[in-house]
Parts: structure tokens; C-alpha cells; sequence
């Protein structure tokens, strides 16, 4: 199997039943596997809530390692809405062209970098660092604080021995902590100072909600990010013709950012708590326990995507929902986005070719199901066009 | 040249031409206020909806059962919904007229 091929594992539980189902510590999920319900579901937010208990909604559950509760992820609407039209404006910044060249310059002298060594690992030497710095806009901020976050490693919240390490998370979140007070006594242009600056509802934020919405920005973009980099990489490793083909033809671009992530959708599933007993594909749910929104599944819906384990670089109508759906659909999405276009861009102007030479996969283990979601490490040569 | 009008949520009329392109890129370009076009036009975000006026809705035709699913869950959904990234400019849209549903 070719390196860049990441496989279903969804599709007979999809086809035959529409759900899945596993244990997470003790308080089971029921997982969603088809477009549809998925999409229903997601956006039913009165019987499948987000505003549940912080850390519950999220699989593998963070309930006994955090009290924070993560704005607006974790809250449903109205005030939802209220948090979201706050921070949404913030977080569409990556529409403006200053901010684009400014995230072209950082993608461009990654790719320089690389060109210039014989090896290179990925995920710890191209996606983290790309991500780190990139991470300096969305919150604009200095470009050398991305190296702070560098060295934390791939992983803040997680150790290589647990999907769960509370001391690991508690450096991001003291880190928060710090930031905020920084902030409070020396307020700049970034995104603390905004918060603190804000009010919803006639309240100005507390602590706690502004270093929740920051727990969420940094969580949210760091491992998403970083496997839809790295696999793209591995992707293009493959498929030598694909840099040719968007380098003589850019307009497709937005098309093959699409796909890519339809394809690899970093995030497998995001949880919901029920609240009324109900069903799903005439499977009973309880109230008070958790089903699962499996973005990565439904991408694969044969009912609506046709081919759907292939990448077809311009799929034309790509129903995708791997930056979820409805209400609490993804904040960085816009910034995701501009990262995938300027780095596909710059690769197809830059690379000739690239050569895996060793890789590792990073395989997630849901119940009955085992995905691809990425790489552990991958290590390969950048050879320049 | 098809000439298409937009009327957004706040009452502001914008009316532009154009021979090519979807009608979500053509409102992008004009940076029509609620048509933020996120996905692209792959129609994965109905960040692009707009309620065709009835007397127009002949010209843009029925939405694909693809687009139907996407807009069935959106807010503020009519019988007159579609989503620009899926309507392709032509002469058969000369004197549309797109209210934006957002």
C-alpha cells in the first residue's frame, strides 16, 4: 500500500448499520457514520448538546483533566452565538491580503529550508514549525514565540505513553495563564488583549472564558494542522504529477485544498451528550450518554461521494465535513485554509520531487475501528524544481 | 453579458455583469455582504445562500439533491434557497435577482 493511501475503516459498519460503537473510560460512544446523520446530528444541538460537563464532548474524554471550559466549542446557543460573533471576525483575518503575504513569507522560507538539507522529518521539522509560526498571525503575536511553542513538541496535551497527560496539558495551560497577565499589563494588538478588551452580553470576559477561548486555539489548530501538512507532503510524494498539474493549473487549487482535507480530515470525530433518550439508524440512545459526529466517515460516503477513497484534485462538488458542521462548525477553518492554498502554491513553484525514505503511521484506535489519521514520523528528501 | 442583481439583508441592492464564473465568485469579486464563498464553491459550506426572487427562480432551475441535503439544514431556508457556488453564470441569468440569505 502506497504510503499517502489512507483507507476507510469505516465503510462495512457504515453500509450495514450507519453507527459504531466504543468505550471511552467508562462512558461509551456511540459513533455516526454516515453523511447524513452526522449532519443532522450536528446540527440538532438541543438533544445532541455541546454545553455538557468541559471535556466530555471530546473523545477521548478530558473530563478528568481539565475544569476550563473551552469558548464557544463548549457552549450552545444562543449564547453560543454571542461568544462566536465575537471572535469570528478575528478569526476570518486570514481573508486580508497583508495577512496572506505575511503567511507567504513564512510557508516560502520553510520550503527554502528544507530544499537546502539532504533529509527531513515531517512532522517535527516542517509541520510543527509551520504551524508554530504560522500560529504567530492567527494570534499576532512575535514571530519568536513560535519557538517557544516548537519546543513543546508535537504533542502538548499528550505523552507518547497516554492520549491523556494532565501535566503535559498544564504547561499550555500555566503558559495561558502567564499570557493573560502579560497582557493585562502591557496590552498590544493581539488576540488576549482583544478579549480582554471585549464584552459579551454588556459583561467583559473573565479570565477563565478568555483563557478558555485560547485553550481552544491553541488545541484545535496543532495536530489538525500538522496532519494535514504532513499527509499532503506524503501525498505529493506520490504524486509527482499532481505539483505539475496545479502548478499549470493554480485555479484548481482551492479545489485540491478541499479534497486533500476531505480526504485525510485530521480530526476523525467530535462527541456530542444526548439529551432525551432518542435514536440514530433505529439504534436506541439514552439520555446523558455520548454519541460521536465522525467527520471521517461520512467523507467516505459512498451515497454522496463518488470514488470516494480516491483524491481527485478537482472534485467539483465536495461536500466535505471535516471542519464539521452547523453551529460549532471550525473557527480556524479560514486559517487552515490559507495555509493548505500557499502551501500547495509554493511547493508546486519550488519542488520537483519528493522522495519518503522512511515513515511511520499514526494509527487510532476507536472501538472496532483502527484509521490512519497520519504519520508518527516521516522522513524524505525535498528535491528542487 | 448577464447582468445579476444581489440585495442583501441590509436592503443594499448591487447589480453587476459578468459571461463567466459561478454567481458565488462573481458576488465574491463584488464583496456582496453575507456571501463569503468559504469552501471555494465545492459546496461544503452554504456560506453562499441566497433566496432567488420567485419570478426568477425559472432561470437558476432546481437545486441538485446535493445542494438540497446542504441547504435542508441551513437557517432561513425557502423553497427559493440556493447556493451561489452552484448556479453558473450565463445569458439565462441576465435580470436574476439574488436576495443573500445571511
Amino acid at each position: 500500500m502506497k504510503k499517502s493511501e489512507f483507507p476507510d475503516p469505516f465503510k462495512e459498519a457504515r453500509e450495514s448499520k450507519g453507527f459504531g460503537e466504543m468505550d471511552d473510560q467508562n462512558d461509551p460512544v456511540t459513533m455516526l457514520l454516515r453523511l447524513k446523520d452526522v449532519r443532522k446530528s450536528a446540527h440538532n444541538w438541543k438533544t445532541f448538546q455541546s454545553g455538557a460537563t468541559p471535556g466530555r464532548i471530546v473523545v477521548p474524554s478530558e473530563v478528568n483533566i481539565r475544569d476550563t471550559r473551552q469558548i464557544p466549542f463548549e457552549v450552545d446557543p444562543p449564547l453560543h452565538g454571542d461568544y462566536r460573533s465575537l471572535v469570528e471576525p478575528w478569526f476570518k483575518r486570514p481573508l486580508d491580503p497583508a495577512y496572506q503575504g505575511k503567511l507567504c513569507k513564512i510557508i516560502n522560507d520553510i520550503v527554502d529550508e528544507v530544499l537546502e538539507k539532504d533529509t527531513i522529518e515531517v512532522v517535527s521539522e516542517f509541520s510543527l514549525k509551520l504551524q508554530s509560526r504560522a500560529l504567530t498571525l492567527l494570534l499576532n503575536i512575535p514571530y519568536e514565540e513560535s519557538e517557544t511553542w516548537i519546543n513543546w513538541g508535537t504533542h502538548v496535551f499528550r505523552s507518547d505513553d497516554s492520549a491523556l497527560d494532565g501535566d503535559k496539558a498544564s504547561i499550555l495551560y500555566d503558559y495561558i495563564d502567564d499570557q493573560i497577565e502579560k497582557a493585562i499589563e502591557n496590552p498590544g494588538e493581539d488576540l488576549y488583549s482583544m478579549l480582554l478588551a471585549s464584552e459579551v452580553n454588556g459583561k467583559k470576559l473573565t479570565k477563565e472564558e478568555i483563557k478558555g477561548v485560547m485553550i481552544l486555539t491553541f488545541a484545535g489548530g496543532r495536530d489538525t494542522v500538522i496532519n494535514a501538512v504532513t499527509n499532503s507532503i506524503s501525498y505529493f510524494a506520490e504524486h509527482p504529477e499532481s505539483l505539475r498539474r496545479l502548478q499549470a493549473e493554480p485555479e484548481i487549487r482551492g479545489k485540491a485544498v478541499e479534497e486533500l482535507i476531505r480526504y485525510f480530515a485530521p480530526l476523525t470525530h467530535m462527541g456530542r451528550v444526548v439529551t432525551e433518550d432518542t435514536t440514530v439508524c433505529e439504534h436506541a440512545i439514552k439520555n446523558d450518554s455520548r454519541i460521536s459526529l465522525c467527520w471521517a466517515s461520512a467523507n467516505r460516503d459512498e451515497k454522496v461521494f463518488e470514488n470516494p477513497n480516491e483524491v481527485v484534485l478537482d472534485r467539483k462538488i465536495n461536500p466535505h465535513i471535516s471542519f464539521g458542521f452547523s453551529h460549532h462548525n471550525c473557527l480556524g477553518a479560514t486559517h487552515a485554509r490559507q495555509i493548505m492554498n500557499i502551501l500547495l502554491a509554493t511547493l508546486a513553484e519550488k519542488v520537483k520531487s519528493i522522495d519518503i525514505l522512511e515513515a511511520e503511521e499514526n494509527i487510532e484506535e476507536w472501538g472496532e475501528f483502527r484509521r490512519k489519521v497520519g504519520f508518527e514520523q516521516i522522513k524524505v528528501k525535498f528535491n528542487a524544481n | 453579458m448577464a447582468k445579476i442583481t444581489f440585495i442583501t439583508s441590509e436592503n443594499e441592492s448591487i447589480t453587476v455583469e459578468s459571461n463567466s464564473g459561478s454567481v458565488m465568485e462573481l458576488a465574491v469579486q463584488h464583496n456582496v455582504k453575507g456571501i463569503d464563498g468559504d469552501c471555494g464553491g465545492v459546496c461544503s459550506c452554504a456560506t453562499c445562500h441566497v433566496h432567488v426572487a420567485p419570478e426568477h427562480f425559472e432561470k437558476v432551475g432546481e437545486a441538485s439533491e446535493i445542494e438540497k441535503d446542504m441547504l435542508e439544514l441551513d437557517d432561513n431556508v425557502s423553497d427559493y434557497s440556493r447556493l451561489c457556488c452552484q448556479m453558473e453564470v450565463s445569458e439565462a441569468l441576465d435580470g436574476a435577482v439574488f436576495h443573500v440569505a445571511k
